[in-house]
């Protein structure tokens, strides 16, 4: 039923409530611990560290974390804020002061207007998940032109790839020019056939998202003649 | 128990006959067959089917998301709403469509029950919409509803200390049953839905209408929680089939662990 195992294991497909260890390990993401007992909270894959038990979930939310590179959609504007949707339960204000450019009060309208999408960083986020995102950090600006998908947040590692192998690849293969944001959003601008190319491959990449070589199967996809394929 | 308005019971119909086997040929302690399907939905965050002997009952889970009205926002914790709802052409006479005393009460116990196992405290100010639909009802839909509704829930990622399963046991012709059909529930005497935490032995929706002795109602409480632990490993075998089908003989490769570390690691 529950299965314990100490040995390397990474693959198992765990759901809430399994056992995955009886150890004095950390606790990772999507575990909790009982009693010394450490149990699966989401469904996902088992993944056994050194010092940690973790759960790579297979589903659910983007939950903003400290760092992660966004691609936000402005929803509404304050005098002295703009208000960013970031694909997440929990909207993000963007305030005057984290922008690049100097904003007098009441004025944001003339910067950003409703709909205009944004590359930022998430730089806080409190207990109550209160958000704080910026704009000032090299790269982070309004995004204009091109176009906005938007895939399941859980996916992302997958369409970066190791050390952003794949989203290299998909660079190359189709002179796009895309950003991939932790929120499961991802901006892409170039040429309309190639665009058309790199979303039919990222829907690849999502709907296969745990098969084996996909790496090579994009690479033959993206190599096939524009327009075909799907 | 209930006096139906429908057709009483033939009076050569038996619930049960001489051999101690009820209607449909089962032993007291035995269930209808249960099927159960994640992710059946594509618009929702989660979803499931399930299939309890003439049960059919879908659920979809939405969330967490921004909570509305926001009066009903939690500083602390998320809200976990459900709506259970019948289908028009759910059961033999149409139903009136819409909300009634009995969706409402459904609504809320199913509501309070995954409460306790989801991890409200990660996700202040939101909720946690999940939406129970009766396509057909055969007896034992909310126990149906919120055995699919957890699966939805695990479906949807939604950290959670266990799954719940859920099934009745009652009284039917003096003797003590699990997981009553629709004869049984109407012209029985007692029906117990119960739901169970498998990992912590906990329960978390009790229900009786009906009456029954101390000993009966432990009886039957008894085999409630047996069921449970079998609707339990249906759920479990469901939430690992959804994703172990396509990858069965190809295995998961190691990247999209390594991906997902990275990223932790920031």
């Amino acid at each position: 039923m529950q299965s314990i195992d100490t040995k390397e294991n990474a693959r198992e497909i765990v759901v809430p409530g399994d056992l995955l260890a009886i150890s004095s390990k950390k606790a990772g993401p999507g575990t909790y611990s009982e009693g010394g007992k450490i149990f699966a909270s989401q469904l996902g894959i088992k993944s056994v560290r050194p010092d940690s038990i973790s759960v790579v979930p297979l589903a659910g939310q983007y939950m903003p974390i400290i760092g992660d590179l966004i691609v936000g959609k402005i929803v509404d504007i304050g005098p002295s804020n703009w208000l960013v949707d970031i694909n997440s339960p929990y909207p993000a204000p963007l305030h005057v002061n984290e922008v690049p450019w100097r904003v007098e009060f009441g004025e944001t309208r003339k910067f950003m207007s409703v709909g205009d999408v944004v590359l930022i960083k998430v730089v806080g986020v409190d207990e109550r998940r209160r958000i704080s995102v910026s704009m000032q950090d090299h790269g982070l600006r309004k995004l204009t032109g091109g176009t906005v998908m938007e895939i399941s947040p859980s996916k992302v590692p997958r369409i970066i790839g190791k050390n952003g192998s794949m989203i290299q690849m998909l660079k190359n293969e189709t002179a796009c020019r895309i950003y991939v944001g932790q929120n499961g959003r991802i901006w892409i601008d170039g040429e309309l056939d190639n665009i058309v190319k790199a979303v039919q491959a990222i829907r690849m990449i999502e709907d296969e998202a745990h098969s084996l070589g996909l790496t090579e199967k994009v690479k033959e996809f993206l190599g096939s003649k524009p327009g075909i394929g799907e | 128990m209930r006096s139906m308005g429908g057709t009483p019971l033939p009076a050569n119909v038996k619930l049960i006959d001489e051999n101690g086997r009820r209607m449909d040929g089962r032993l007291p302690d035995e269930m209808r067959p249960l099927k159960i399907e994640a992710g059946v939905l594509k618009r929702a965050d989660g979803s499931a089917y399930v299939e309890w002997g003439n049960n059919k009952v879908m659920a979809a889970v939405y969330g967490p998301r921004e909570c509305h009205p926001r009066h009903l926002q939690n500083p602390e914790r998320a809200l976990v709403q459900c709506t259970y709802n019948m289908a028009s052409f759910s059961v033999d006479e149409r139903k009136r469509p819409g909300p009634d005393r009995r969706s409402h009460e459904i609504s809320k116990i199913i509501s309070e029950a995954l409460t306790n196992v989801v991890f409200t405290e990660y996700f202040p100010r939101t909720s946690i919409d999940v939406y129970i639909e009766v396509l057909q009802a055969n007896a034992g839909t909310r126990c149906a509803g919120l055995t699919a509704a957890s699966v939805a829930l695990a479906d949807a990622g939604i950290p959670m200390r266990d799954l719940v399963a859920s099934c009745a046991a009652g009284k039917v012709a003096d003797t003590v049953v699990v997981d009553l059909q629709k004869e049984e529930d109407n012209f029985g005497q007692a029906d117990i839905p119960v739901g169970f935490v498998p990992r912590t032995n906990e329960i978390v929706l009790l229900q009786m209408d009906g009456d029954l002795t101390p000993e009966q109602f432990d009886k039957g409480l008894h085999m409630a929680v047996e069921a449970c632990k079998k609707v339990y490993q249906i759920q479990r075998d469901a939430l690992k089939r959804r994703y172990s089908a396509r990858a069965a003989d190809e295995d998961v490769p190691p990247a999209i662990v390594e991906g997902a570390m990275m990223r932790e690691g920031q």
